[in-house]
């Protein structure tokens, strides 16, 4: 699979020596040792793990660094910061109830972590750590497995409860559990997916139309498309962010509470 | 995977330095962004967890605080206002029923001094005009008795007059007759 595509790329290349477009959308995705240039190894410094880096430093200042006056009157980013803190609490209280509120630093570390990640990879020239499977994929499986344990360990067996819908009649239950327990499972596979599969494109998408402004015929329009999606990509970064947070809290709610 | 093709510096990346296929599905890479990824998670939900929420929560909370305080003092210092007018509301009637008390006084007081001056006028009127009513009495007497005497005289110089002699004691008795007459 990899040396039909190496193949192709490889004929990509030939075309653009002979002058005409050149397109390699996936490249900004490569993850790279920061320093030398060997192997990626599990401990190795990349790029990867600057860009993450960068986005604990960024939480670091925008939440911790603004609020150190305190200021009963907030500032600009010290609003930012209590935005972001009622917006995901109010979110978790109003989806998991008052007990799903002690896993509310969890919801939002995830958020902030995502959010940031999503904006930073939005500045020309960087890495975007959660157009990677890899990333989202911890991501939605930390979610996954935390609900399924804390499932079992608040109702016992009742969290199988979940899966057999007692609204239903009864000749249908079994099958919309099997329904239900495929769905259950199918979550971290969408769940991170959506996520990263957003942003990915996005990202592709603005390299496909930076690539036409090579042909100065078109090149305006190429600059305007890639304005237009830029705009769109800022969106989509803070709308995937919320839709992982807002399903991460609906999991959350089938946990604690998982009768229909 | 593709190990075998010309020029690839990893199962990834050509010689060219570009991705060959998705990026994301490059197994090779998967532990350095997990390892990684865990490690900016665990430091993300301490600083949250520790430091950055439990301060937000405290502001918020400080701000609801402030707000509800100085909305009870708000409240404190309306009612106080409040008061404050009632109280000014009843010196001023206070003070405006003692004026009248005062100026009802002072007119009763005043009215006493002149129904006491009138009186006391009016006994010294009547006393004077009684003692001028005697006065006037004593003189009344005083002229008849003087009527008499100078009828007596003119009688008595008119008898003699007329070259009689004059009988006194005839005269006066005479004059009496008719003054009575």
């Amino acid at each position: 699979m990899a040396s039909e595509a190496h193949a192709a790329d490889k004929a990509a290349e030939h075309a653009a020596e002979g002058g005409s477009l050149v397109f390699h959308p996936m490249d900004q995705f490569i993850v790279k040792p920061l320093f030398g240039d060997g192997a990626v190894g599990m401990f190795t410094i990349t790029n990867s793990t600057l860009w993450m880096g960068l986005a604990v430093l960024a939480i670091i200042g925008l939440l911790v660094l603004s609020t150190s006056k305190r200021a009963i009157v907030p500032g600009r980013m010290q609003s930012i910061a209590e935005l972001a803190y009622g917006f995901i609490y109010k979110m978790v209280e109003d989806i998991c109830g008052k007990d799903g509120v002690k896993y509310f630093p969890y919801v939002m570390t995830l958020f902030m972590f995502i959010v940031t990640a999503n904006f930073l990879g939005l500045l020309p020239k960087s890495f975007t750590t959660t157009s990677h499977f890899a990333v989202t994929m911890v991501l939605a499986l930390a979610v996954f497995l935390t609900v399924t344990i804390l499932g079992f360990v608040k109702n016992g067996a009742g969290f199988l409860s979940l899966f057999w819908v007692s609204s239903a009649p009864l000749a249908l239950r079994p099958i919309l559990a099997i329904i239900e327990l495929i769905s259950y499972f199918v979550r971290p596979v969408s769940h991170s997916i959506r996520l990263a599969g957003n942003v990915m494109a996005g990202h592709a998408v603005i390299k496909v139309f930076a690539g036409f402004a090579a042909i100065a015929a078109i090149s305006p329009v190429s600059v305007l498309a890639i304005t237009a999606m830029y705009g769109l990509e800022v969106l989509v970064a803070f709308i995937q962010a919320y839709v992982f947070t807002i399903l991460t809290c609906v999991y959350l709610k089938d946990a604690l509470h998982p009768h229909h | 995977m593709a190990t075998e093709t010309t020029g690839a510096v990893s199962t990834c990346v050509d010689s060219h330095g570009s991705a060959i296929g998705m990026p994301q599905l490059c197994f090779d890479w998967f532990p350095n962004q997990i390892f990684w990824l865990v490690i900016t998670l665990v430091v993300v939900f301490l600083v949250l967890s520790r430091v950055a929420l439990p301060r937000i929560a405290a502001i918020l909370a400080e701000r609801q605080g402030t707000i509800t305080n100085d909305l009870a003092a708000a409240e404190d210092l309306k009612a106080k206002a409040a008061a404050a007018e009632e109280a000014y509301t009843k010196a001023l009637a206070d003070a405006r029923a003692e004026a009248q008390r005062i100026a009802a006084e002072a007119r009763a007081e005043i009215q006493a001094g002149l129904n006491d001056a009138i009186a006391k006028a009016d006994a010294e009127i009547a006393a004077k005009a009684a003692e001028s009513e005697k006065v006037i009495a004593g003189i009344r007497a005083g002229a008849l008795e003087s009527i008499e005497a100078v009828a007596k005289d003119t009688a008595e110089a008119l008898v003699d007059a007329l070259g009689g002699k004059a009988d006194a004691a005839a005269v006066s008795g005479a004059v009496e007759q008719r003054m009575k007459g």
